[in-house]
């Protein structure tokens, strides 16, 4: 294992994110805030609490998720797509490197970054509702099986990316769709039972849901079978990066 | 000794059906400097970047170090360095940053002197708080060869390393070059520039089309297929060749004014003397004679052209 080769990666992804600090981390602060202040303030006050919690509260893990989904995919696709824009990517694959090394430091890096603006969220929810956190470590396993996860996903739409527009289409266009009808907003119960089983078929329902009962055992899945589907689709992911590194597909050809 | 880079049966067809090197063999051996000579598309690049581990190679196999560049990527590629063509870098960060990156990458401790070292050695030291956005090309050309050197390379790959150069900061590399050959670093580079390879290599590979056209010791190659004119300037205007030198070689320059004689620089005898003798002989006055010798660029001219 070249660990020196990790750490260069990891620490040169994390020096970006010094580089880009405004944008990084006080750009997903401050809309946080503002959906706090839209559906936590102003349109929340006029909704009743849901199984207990306030409705501040219970967007709070939604709209984490919403984030962390959203940073980790983002770093992730363009930790590696930007070497492969401007060519620099020449150093990378004629290094010493496993392709286990490249994922380990660039992952890592998105991950990592991922979890830090989603802890700063917390804190700035922490701000505007009362919260709990009924099963810190069962949160704390979510939290990072997701960041990893998505951080990884984003990796591969890097490698898969020719172009700008690819590289935006998955984050922009299928992500948000998902979060929003995955039952950050709202419980997908309150939906009549047609969409309730539309809803079940979005995987990100499972992530919000099992992230949500973390905070105040509440959900709309079993979170047993929310933590098998996050699993589920990290093996995926990895038997579909395992292919990419086999075949050398778009790094290598 | 075994050749430090070894290269058989190589073939690489891209996914587009383009078949970029057509069984290349070819052993490099240590501490020498190859020059690969070829037109644009010839396949330098592709071949290189083979080696490198760059792109995966479609058959045939090659050894750095006795290693197989796919199965043992890890003790290839930490003994290579590679200078890409283009300049591509990564604008925001800092000289100092990109430079340890890479050695980091390599897999080496973080050693500020060797790289304070590297600095100095390409006349960058100064430079090296300064992002890269904010270098010239030729700065930028540089900070690639100190990454390149980063991590104390034992083969070192310079693909078209002067294109776009100015003449200073090719004497510079040519001297940085001149240092790591004294250390015993092999150096591979690829160039257009014909002086280069004529100025600075042992061996001169010649490719296109993807296949090696030949690879030959500098001086053989120029003895072998170097051609020599003599060239003799006349007092007096000649018309026709005088028939009493109909049996040598001669073609009748600048209007008259000179005699061309052209000759093979490997054969036993030149006839240069005969010659002079029979033009004396003839009657034939000389105002001046010189000499000159076909030119690397000659030859590569001639051979691509004759081969295409």
């Amino acid at each position: 294992m070249n660990f020196e080769a990790v750490k260069s990666i990891y620490f040169f992804e994390m020096a970006r994110t010094r580089r880009t600090l405004l944008q990084s981390v006080v750009s997903p602060v401050i809309s946080t805030s503002l959906y706090f202040i839209v559906f936590g303030a102003a349109v929340g006050s006029r909704i009743q609490e849901i199984d207990g919690v306030s409705y501040g509260a219970f967007i709070t893990p939604g709209l984490i998720m919403l984030t962390l989904l959203t940073q980790c995919i983002g770093n992730g696709s363009f930790g590696i797509y930007f070497p492969k824009f401007t060519g620099t990517i020449y150093e990378l694959l004629s290094s010493p490197v496993s392709m286990t090394e490249i994922v380990l430091g660039y992952v890592g890096a998105a991950a990592t970054k991922g979890m830090m603006i989603g802890i700063i969220i917390l804190g700035t929810a922490s701000l505007f509702v009362d919260l709990s956190i009924a099963h810190p470590f069962v949160m704390l396993l979510f939290f990072v099986l997701t960041a990893v996860t998505f951080s990884l996903f984003g990796f591969i739409i890097g490698i898969w990316a020719k172009d700008f527009e690819q590289l935006n289409l998955i984050p922009m266009l299928v992500i948000p769709p998902l979060v929003f009808l995955g039952g950050s907003f709202y419980s997908v119960n309150m939906l009549p039972p047609f969409w309730q089983a539309v809803s079940h078929f979005n995987p990100v329902l499972y992530l919000i849901s099992g992230f949500r009962w973390s905070f105040f055992e509440i959900a709309d899945v079993n979170p047993v079978i929310s933590l098998v589907i996050i699993i589920g689709f990290l093996a995926v992911l990895m038997g579909l990066l395992t292919w990419i590194f086999k075949t050398g597909y778009r790094l290598r050809n | 000794m075994a050749p430090i880079v070894s290269v058989s049966n190589l073939v690489k067809t891209y996914a587009s059906g383009f078949q970029a090197l057509k069984d290349v063999s070819l052993d490099i051996e240590e501490g020498e400097i190859l020059a690969l000579l070829g037109p644009n598309g010839a396949g330098k690049t592709t071949l290189i970047s083979i080696i490198c581990g760059i792109v995966n190679p479609t058959s045939g196999t090659v050894l750095v170090g006795g290693h197989d560049v796919v199965t043992d990527f890890r003790a290839t590629r930490s003994i290579i360095g590679l200078v890409p063509q283009e300049l591509t870098t990564d604008q925001f960060e800092t000289v100092w940053n990109t430079v340890s990156f890479s050695r980091g990458l390599h897999g080496k401790k973080p050693d500020p002197a060797h790289i304070e070292k590297v600095l100095k050695d390409l006349s960058l030291f100064d430079k090296k708080d300064n992002m890269l956005r904010e270098l010239s090309g030729g700065m930028k050309r540089r900070v690639l060869i100190a990454k390149a050197l980063s991590h104390e390379p034992r083969v070192l790959f310079l693909d078209e390393p002067t294109a776009g150069v100015d003449v200073n900061l090719r004497k510079d590399m040519w001297k940085v070059v001149e240092k790591l050959r004294e250390t015993g670093v092999t150096i591979i580079l690829t160039t257009h520039y014909i002086e280069e390879a004529e100025e600075i290599a042992d061996r001169v590979g010649v490719i296109n089309g993807g296949k090696i056209l030949l690879i030959e010791q500098k001086t053989e190659l120029m003895k072998k297929l170097g051609r020599k004119q003599l060239r003799v300037e006349l007092q007096e205007p000649l018309r026709d060749i005088p028939e009493a030198l109909g049996s040598y070689d001669l073609t009748i320059g600048d209007g008259g004014d000179s005699l061309i004689y052209d000759y093979d620089t490997s054969g036993e005898r030149t006839g240069i003397t005969t010659l002079l003798t029979a033009l004396a002989e003839a009657g034939i006055r000389l105002k001046d004679i010189s000499t000159q010798q076909s030119s690397l660029e000659d030859i590569f001219v001639e051979l691509v052209g004759a081969r295409a």
